[in-house]
């Protein structure tokens, strides 16, 4: 379990920081399945076996098969420039350290993170996630889900709009 | 030493790949780049929804109102993408380029 937890919170972390630093646009789209990959395994070892899937589905699968489709439709270069603008690189070490010294004395101080992992019932016969969280969708949660459908068809309807060759 | 893990390693965890998106969107200069690593930071806030939904069990289960919140944010990330996607490509087509420094007044 331990072991899991490092394994792929370190794939994860390898290929976020792929996303970064790689120049070329289709390794770093590359590096960036590698890094949802790894979130998904961390989600899956959550017991959290519904939305682990989506994100290998919907994540890794579809929405990384757009950014690679848009990046060899436009056909993206490397970014140009040896090196890139120290200012850049200052300003975000600032900013990052700044996040980053912010998220440890959070949880240095308060004792929300201290908890190990609770035992979850075994018992035989017990619903699963994917019921779980079906039930909760179409009972308590079926207003979100009326906003969410028609928040899909706003966006299908709005990239329809924007992908024609005149914007009036 | 004690090795078991608790939800300060997923917080951590979480923090660590925030920053990372952070700073890709703050260093890169290629747009669709900068795209990636904003789907990256809201993939690092959903893992602290499922560790938290797992630590603090309901009646022996993951409290899976958390996994609820992630099938919407899941949901509004791929309609996101589709949206900003066909924006970036609109951009394109207007200025042949998707190199932020070069993308600098909001006129045609």
């Amino acid at each position: 379990m331990t072991l899991f937890f490092y394994l792929f919170a370190a794939l994860a972390l390898i290929g976020g920081i792929g996303v970064v630093a790689y120049r070329n646009p289709v390794t770093s789209a590359f590096s960036m399945i590698v890094s949802f990959l790894g979130i998904a395994a961390l989600f899956i070892l959550l017991n959290a076996y519904l939305v682990g899937i989506l994100q290998i589905l919907v994540y890794a699968g579809a929405i990384m098969v757009l950014f690679l489709f848009i990046i060899m439709l436009l056909d993206v270069k490397e970014e140009q420039g040896k090196t890139y603008p120290v200012i850049a690189i200052t300003g975000a070490s600032v900013v990052v350290i700044g996040f980053l010294s912010l998220v440890v004395t959070a949880l240095k101080r308060s004792q929300v993170g201290s908890i190990g992992l609770p035992r979850l019932s075994d018992a035989e016969g017990a619903p699963t996630d994917v019921q779980e969280i079906g039930i909760r969708l179409f009972s308590e949660y079926w207003f979100p889900v009326q906003v969410v459908g028609l928040l899909l068809l706003t966006a299908t309807v709005g990239v329809v709009v924007l992908s024609q060759k005149e914007l009036r | 030493m004690d090795t078991a893990i608790t939800l300060n390693h997923y917080l951590y965890f979480s923090g660590a790949l925030f920053a990372i998106g952070l700073a890709g969107v703050l260093i890169r200069r290629n747009l669709i780049v900068i795209f990636m690593c904003l789907e990256l930071m809201l993939s690092a806030a959903a893992i602290t929804l499922v560790a938290f939904s797992r630590f603090h069990p309901e009646n022996g289960q993951p409290d899976y109102d958390g996994h609820v919140f992630l099938f919407f944010i899941i949901t509004v990330a791929a309609a996101e993408v589709a949206v900003g996607l066909a924006i970036i490509v609109a951009l394109f087509r207007a200025r042949e380029t998707t190199d932020v420094s070069r993308i600098d007044s909001m006129k045609f």
